[in-house]
């Protein structure tokens, strides 16, 4: 008996503060410096998007001509041109930041590396080593994105001013700087970071599993990330090489997309959505497995119909694969192409219908309690549906021809993913708060930071979608007067989330002094996940003995 | 039936009257219809928000019943229900056939907007360059001879050039919006639109006449429409193009047939006189029309 405790103790020896968060090898530790790195990503990402908002509050341009000469030194006529590009800048890098460097790095990279070797009752991950690579190359991603910010761009100006989907050849011949590039490597190298993750995840999941722990009986969270891991892993390479051919014709004269010399710029359109479409179920899959067990551990009740929520995921992940052409339907693709791309979309409204009804069926009947990530959870599920019928209008060529590049497809994805699946990760974070710090959270901050953030994201995104149908284009800096109205209520609510973000961090660093310690399971019966049977926060090695699952 | 609900639904949002489209203060819905394409567009747009709206009211009061009645306080022992075969196949078929409510008309109107009624009797092409349009007439085969192949460019009207252009009116020539040289088509006129890029990808998008077609550097976009009512229109470029993407407006004059002969037979040689001529004879047949409405008016009052 005293050899088993003295080598429990052994195991729960912590390593030193440098070792143990720089050549980390822990996943719990690694899903916590991915949270941590995703909440400093999400910093600067919102912040652009601050600006932006700023600058559109009223028609003209008022602030990013004074931060191009402040950052850039641009004087007189000059800062107004920089501003412009500097404008651009900030619309790729909100982009780029918020799906590669903070809804993935929270999801998939914190909640997933934290939680689902614990729900699945493995120790760590398959590969602990290369799950160290694969978080250590993100920071390096985001320096080399920052980089690029600050580097000759476009002609005349500076930093990536392509917009995230960097179609050629705006992100070719018509940007000689080298800005790009790094946005290029930074692509690649957050790419790689997701392969190498995926690779993990897929490998955990198949073979680490706790004895009893069938795949029909796999926490849906550990079910979405498999789905992601999948997705990313078939899509990315595609991104990768379709950027990697940008790269070569920017700098080494080959001609994949230069029509002067036999390429076709719509190739690199159908590579990249290629991988750009299954990116956006990427991000908003893991945040469907967290609001499921959300909903059924705050109902009191099992997940219902659970074997079509998992198999729903992996149909929107099949399907996601054979629709991306539905984001070119203006490019003038064919008659016959269109007509199939408009048929494929709509098909996922099928599986999609199926979650959002059976969330509902989870609280009907149940036994519901309204705490924070009850709230962010149930506010999800409206808000995604909200998005969700907007794209089944988008799916539709024929009317997309009227929406498409308007503030309509602002407002849609932005329901889907700002209002989608950074709800899902506020949930995922106070759901599991108490379990990775060991502290309870203050509810009356929790549900303060849910309130505001609600009426402050629909206030943004809610009058976009006015502004779209009226015709108002995307990524302009300035618009005509007639615009001015809506602009502005979308700007108050811009600000109004941004209070929201205030009261986030007041509540997280007050839960964090005042260490009101968690219990193992804080959430009672309802929460069944295996997360809850080990102290909170976890030890630092969990399932030395297996669970054995019945 | 399409055709009437839709143009129905147009003079109800008031563009019936308007002599032309562009964007108006807290407007919440799509710009007023001047071809029949943009009207099948308007009434299929409709036609899905009688869907999605429902659909979400419907979610929405299932989320606010359930939240109500099975608040803990109501209901403190939850039931162990998470299977019901039936209600399951019911919200997989329901969505299914909703799509296909959704997908007959989208087909047709899919269609549509690759089918003109009629061979085009006009092409023009649009080429975007950063940052302008340029605009070049082919003209129709059979086409009278002496008639010159015309181009010219569009560039955006500056504030400063107001007073020289002739285009103080901030109504009719909108800031952002309002450009030098128009396109100019005669109206009930089928016309083909060629539309390409120079160096970048731009899009030629008119929100009034459902259109909105890449300009993609080594391809040419056929698109095709026929403006049905007289007066200018404003669209913008639709494709991130650099940092003048939002000061390449696209406006187009559709004018009588005759107005558009005299237009196009001058543009070749001297098109600012063209435009001056074009301008003044628009400006002439508006002062006629509101000297016969008044002297029509007094007529009445003198009986």
């Amino acid at each position: 008996m005293s050899t088993v405790a003295a080598h429990d103790a052994h195991h729960d020896h912590k390593p030193s503060f440098f070792k143990r968060w720089f050549f980390s090898t822990n996943h719990k530790d690694i899903g916590i410096l991915y949270l941590f790195f995703a909440l400093i990503s999400g910093f600067i990402a919102v912040a652009l998007s601050i600006f932006m908002r700023m600058e559109l509050q009223e028609p003209g341009i008022q602030i990013f001509d004074g931060l191009a000469s402040i950052i850039y030194g641009f004087t007189g006529e000059a800062a107004i041109d920089g501003g412009k590009q500097m404008y651009n800048v900030f619309v790729t890098m909100h982009a780029v930041l918020m799906m590669f460097l903070v809804v993935i790095p929270a999801l998939f990279g914190g909640f997933g590396n934290y939680m689902m070797p614990i729900m699945i009752g493995a120790p760590d991950m398959a590969f602990p080593r290369m799950n160290n690579i694969s978080f250590w190359l993100l920071p390096v991603a985001l320096i080399l994105g920052l980089i690029g910010m600050f580097m000759p761009g476009n002609a005349g100006g500076y930093g990536p001013g392509q917009g995230w989907t960097v179609y050629p050849p705006l992100s070719t011949s018509a940007a000689p700087g080298p800005a790009m590039d790094f946005v290029i490597l930074s692509l690649h190298l957050s790419g790689a970071s997701s392969i190498l993750g995926s690779i993990n995840f897929i490998t955990t999941i198949f073979n680490m599993r706790a004895p009893g722990m069938t795949m029909h009986k796999m926490p849906l969270f550990a079910w979405s990330l498999l789905v992601t891991a999948f997705l990313l892993l078939l899509s990315l390479p595609v991104l990768a090489g379709a950027i990697t051919m940008l790269l070569t014709d920017r700098n080494f004269g080959t001609a994949f997309f230069a029509p002067e010399y036999g390429g076709d710029p719509i190739l690199f359109q159908h590579l990249f959505w290629f991988f750009g479409h299954p990116e956006v179920y990427i991000l908003i899959l893991p945040a469907f497995g967290i609001v499921s067990h959300v909903i059924s551990t705050f109902s009191r009740k099992p997940i219902f119909g659970y074997l079509g929520m998992a198999y729903a995921m992996v149909a929107i992940g099949a399907v996601g694969f054979i629709v991306w052409a539905h984001h070119m339907y203006t490019t003038g693709i064919s008659l016959n192409t269109q007509r199939y791309f408009v048929f494929a979309t709509m098909v996922i409204a099928v599986p999609t219908g199926i979650k959002i009804f059976s969330w509902i069926a989870t609280m009907w009947g149940g036994s519901i309690r309204f705490t924070t990530p009850m709230l962010w959870s149930i506010g999800f599920v409206f808000l995604f549906t909200v998005g969700g019928v907007t794209g089944v209008q988008l799916a539709n060529a024929g009317l997309d021809r009227a929406y498409h590049d308007t503030y309509y497809v602002v407002a849609h994805f932005h329901y889907v993913l700002s209002l989608g699946a950074v709800f899902g990760i506020f949930a995922g974070w106070y759901y599991w708060w108490p379990k990775i710090t060991g502290t309870m959270y203050n509810e009356i901050y929790g549900k303060l930071h849910f309130w505001i953030m609600f009426i402050g994201v629909n206030v943004t995104f809610f009058p976009q979608h006015f502004l779209g149908l009226a015709g108002m284009p995307r990524r302009y800096i300035d618009y005509p007067d007639a615009y001015a109205g809506w602009n502005f209520v979308s700007s108050i609510g811009s600000y109004i989330s941004v209070a929201a973000m205030v009261v986030f961090a007041i509540g997280a660093i007050e839960a964090l002094m005042k260490k009101r310690p968690a219990s193992a399971n804080p959430w009672g019966e309802g929460a069944t996940t295996l997360e809850w049977q080990l102290s909170s926060p976890p030890p630092f090695h969990q399932w030395e003995e297996l669970p054995r699952v019945r | 039936m399409k055709r009437i609900s839709a143009s129905l639904l147009t003079i109800l949002l008031g563009g019936g009257a308007a002599h032309a489209a562009k964007p108006e203060p807290w407007q919440f819905t799509l710009q007023p219809a001047a071809t029949p394409i943009m009207e099948q567009i308007i009434w299929f747009e409709t036609y899905t928000f009688w869907f999605i709206i429902p659909i979400v009211l419907f979610v929405l009061a299932l989320l606010l019943y359930v939240a109500f009645r099975f608040r803990e306080s109501a209901n403190k022992t939850p039931s162990r229900t998470s299977h019901n075969t039936v209600i399951e196949v019911i919200w997989t078929a329901a969505p299914i056939l909703i799509l296909l409510l959704l997908a007959i008309p989208s087909f047709n109107l899919l269609t549509a907007q690759y089918t003109p009624d009629e061979e085009p009797e006009l092409t023009v092409k649009a080429t975007g360059y950063q940052w302008y349009w340029g605009y070049e007439y082919q003209p129709a085969e059979g086409a009278e001879e002496g008639v010159e192949a015309v181009s010219y460019d569009s560039i955006m009207l500056k504030e400063g050039d107001r007073e020289s252009a002739g285009k103080t009116d901030m109504n009719e020539y909108p800031r952002l919006l309002a450009v030098d040289n128009e396109m100019v088509v005669p109206v009930d006129t089928t016309v083909r639109l060629l539309v390409t890029g120079a160096d970048v990808i731009h899009a030629f998008a008119m929100p009034a006449f459902g259109l909105k077609h890449d300009g993609v550097p080594g391809r040419i976009n056929e698109a095709w429409f026929r403006a049905e009512k007289e007066g200018i229109y404003y669209g913008q470029c639709s494709e991130i193009c650099g940092k003048d993407h939002a000061y390449m407006p696209i406006a187009v004059r559709v004018v009588s047939k005759d107005q558009y002969n005299t237009f196009i037979q001058s543009a070749g040689s001297d098109l600012r006189n063209a435009f001056g001529d074009l301008v003044a004879s628009i400006e002439a047949d508006k002062n006629k029309k509101l000297a016969d409405a008044t002297a029509g008016a007094t007529t009445t009052m003198t009986e």
